[in-house]
């Protein structure tokens, strides 16, 4: 199965991420990641997306969440035409030992310390899945305590 | 002018005209049936015994009539018994409105009394939904609700109201309300003339009118192409009336119980036109072997229907009227000589696996249904209930006009039948209005009786009653080894005495000489009937296609023996 990265221009009604998230239950799509915050337009919200399944389904996808009166527009970001970015907080064990190292990582991976506590770290890391992966396999190590990350967030290159 | 919720709704609905609603009164709608009561004679309120009857009732008016079909609810337990009805009208397209009251916006999420999350549960069974938690949006969403229901393609859509909101007082100024506008922005040129050419190239091509043809009003405009084209064409059960089923190039309902000719034509024909239909399961059976020898060509006003069941070859997705007005002027007039040999085999069919049954001794449904059809030349309005009798009555009465057929073939909802009754006859004081039931479906909805009785709406019901819960005893019966698990219902209920309690007519058929002379004193009666038909539980409905086959692959009652 293939990934999509959909954008979803919305109107923010109360409700409106069920009917989606309801729509992907229901006729049995896969989800794979859903973010979702206000945009420059009021009183709309902008959905990324990212879908599993087969052309097939990425069309009957978009053509169902056409049919949701809340759902302004849906566009599919492809990769070569679009920027991914997802921000990922990592909480990492760390001591004396270990601190200097960790550091060097994120220094590699542009990310930032955030908290620093006698026997831990949070770490901030973006970029796209497979680095923010990359980063978390190089912690991994050190002993990772807690994760949490947006999903994946998507803005189209040329248009506008 | 300053006015409360209520009589803004009841202005919104006068915007809309909106003569006849079907509801139920209850805490949260008092106010509402305030209104009500001072709209009186300007919209007509019609009591059913359950909100399940007035939800069927407003559908069974909304398929008939045309018009958006409105029907109105307590909170609590009277939303709730209106989900069955909403998700019968959003399985077969059909315009409604359903207007449900709550508990006071203060009181929502405190699980109050008689508060439901309604627009969490009609979600997934509607088009659209609404609360409306400010007396100031009321006005505009209850037109966008009607809007939604008519546009495009047809749907329920529920406005749930806070009591509070109800008697709240803003501002209310009447508007004009445009006539919702077909979609005809994706109709394509180059895909009509694509379609022309394919036409003009087939040597056998075959039509399937679904419900979207009766919806779009575009019986006249379907039946235009068929002549034009000289095709066979067939029809979903949705979809009946849309062309005549007397009509001479009609080859009978396609799929699951659709006839031998039709489920050949459509497995060998080279050129597939479906209008209006999603190519549901009970048509294609196993999609794979559906059509395979043909191009298909898909004309449906719903985008989301191309390509989803069945991939298709050219597909024009636009208002189904339109489409065709425009297929059918690029159409000439020409039967090329190939075709010749198409017809031919399309009569060869018919005559040789008619629609037909064994009569012996005892009264046959298909019997009764054809006596009726041909007693009321095929103009009444049948409404049905689910299972064999519903499958008897698509297949044994001649449909001559469309919105004639009412039936809920998406969601199969047994006792939807009696309420739409009510609906159609309501609508349609002129005409007759018959609903075949088994009794099964019957026993679960006749309640309904009481408020045909109240209103003097002189329907009729025909009760084909078998004892048992045929179809799926039929079913049992074929794939099951004749493990009959719980449906031989064998129910000592007495029909006619009970119509007889609810202050109706009732009939009862001993033998195959009652049936003329009851159906035609049935017909006259100026006052609601119920007809008790006993028949045999063994009777089954053929032609049928058994589950996972290719539709050609049929079942008949000769190969059952």
């Amino acid at each position: 199965m293939d990934k999509y990265v959909l954008s979803l221009l919305v109107e923010d009604q109360p409700g409106v991420t069920s009917r989606i998230s309801g729509l992907f239950t229901r006729r049995g799509y896969n989800i794979e990641s859903f973010s979702s915050g206000s945009t420059e337009l009021p009183g709309m919200t902008r959905i990324t997306l990212v879908v599993k399944g087969d052309k097939e389904v990425l069309e009957q996808i978009q053509k169902q969440l056409n049919k949701l009166v809340d759902v302004v527009s849906i566009k599919e970001l492809k990769p070569e035409l679009s920027v991914y970015r997802e921000l990922a907080l990592i909480k990492v064990d760390t001591d004396e030992k270990t601190r200097a190292s960790i550091l060097e990582v994120v220094e590699i991976f542009r990310g930032k310390v955030i908290d620093v506590a006698t026997d831990c770290v949070i770490l901030e890391v973006t970029g796209d899945h497979n680095k923010i992966q990359a980063f978390i396999e190089l912690m991994e190590p050190y002993g990772i305590r807690e994760i949490v990350r947006t999903g994946l967030t998507a803005l189209g290159r040329r248009d506008r | 002018m300053r006015l409360n919720g209520s009589q803004i709704l009841m202005e919104c609905l006068l915007e809309h005209n909106v003569d006849t609603v079907f509801g139920y009164p209850g805490g949260a709608v008092i106010n509402i049936y305030d209104a009500i009561y001072e709209y009186q004679d300007r919209i007509r309120h019609i009591l059913t015994s359950h909100e399940q009857g007035a939800s069927h009732a407003a559908d069974g008016y909304a398929r008939s009539t045309g018009k958006v079909g409105v029907c109105i609810a307590t909170s609590g337990p009277g939303a709730t018994n209106l989900v069955t009805g909403i998700a019968t009208a959003y399985m077969d397209s059909v315009p409604m409105v359903a207007i449900t009251g709550n508990v006071p916006v203060s009181l929502l999420g405190k699980d109050s009394f008689q508060e439901v999350d309604i627009t969490g549960i009609t979600m997934p069974i509607t088009k659209h939904n609404y609360i409306v938690k400010d007396v100031n949006d009321l006005a505009k969403t209850v037109r966008k609700a009607f809007h939604i229901a008519q546009d495009g393609r047809p749907g329920p859509v529920l406005i749930d109201i806070p009591k509070d909101v109800t008697v709240a007082l803003t501002e209310y100024s009447k508007e004009e309300i445009e006539p919702v506008s077909e979609h005809t922005d994706a109709i394509c040129e180059e895909t009509l003339d694509a379609v022309v050419e394919l036409i003009n190239q087939s040597k056998k091509p075959f039509i399937l009118t679904g419900g979207g043809v009766i919806r779009a009003n575009a019986a006249g405009e379907a039946l235009e192409l068929v002549e034009k084209m000289q095709s066979p064409v067939s029809s979903s059960l949705m979809g009946l009336g849309g062309v005549p089923t007397n009509h001479e190039l009609f080859t009978g309902m396609i799929g699951m119980h659709g006839s031998k000719t039709s489920n050949l034509a459509s497995s060998e024909c080279d050129l597939f036109i479906a209008i209006g239909s999603r190519f549901s399961d009970r048509i294609t059976s196993n999609t794979k072997l559906f059509a395979s020898e043909a191009n298909i060509v898909h004309i449906d006003v719903d985008p989301a229907e191309i390509n989803k069941n069945v991939r298709t070859f050219y597909h024009v997705a636009g208002d189904v009227k339109a489409s065709l007005k425009r297929l059918n002027e690029k159409l000439v007039d020409k039967v090329s000589v190939e075709r010749y040999e198409w017809k031919e085999q399309i009569i060869h069919w018919k005559q040789e696996y008619p629609l037909d049954f064994n009569q012996n001794g005892s009264i046959k449904p298909h019997y009764v249904i054809r006596k009726l059809s041909e007693l009321t030349s095929g103009k009444a309005i049948i409404t049905t209930e689910v299972g064999q009798s519903q499958m008897w009555s698509a297949q044994y009465y001649d449909y001559v006009l469309p919105r004639t057929f009412l039936s809920s073939g998406g969601l199969g909802t047994m006792g939807y039948g009696l309420g739409a009754s009510l609906g159609a006859k309501l609508g349609n004081p002129d005409k007759i209005v018959v609903n075949i039931a088994g009794d099964g479906s019957f026993c679960m909805n006749n309640n309904e009786l009481a408020t045909a009785v109240h209103y003097n709406l002189p329907i009729i019901v025909l009760v084909l009653d078998n004892q048992v819960l045929g179809m799926v005893r039929q079913w049992q019966d074929l794939f099951f080894d004749k493990r009959f698990s719980q449906t031989d219902r064998n129910r000592c209920t007495d029909f006619v005495k009970l119509a007889e309690a609810y202050g109706a007519k009732g009939y009862r058929m001993e033998k195959v000489a009652d049936v003329e002379p009851i159906l035609k004193e049935a017909l006259e009666q100026k006052v609601p009937v119920v007809i008790h038909c006993p028949i045999d539980p063994d009777d089954k409905v053929f032609p049928m296609v058994p589950p996972g086959a290719a539709i050609r692959d049929l079942i008949t009652e000769e190969s059952q023996g």
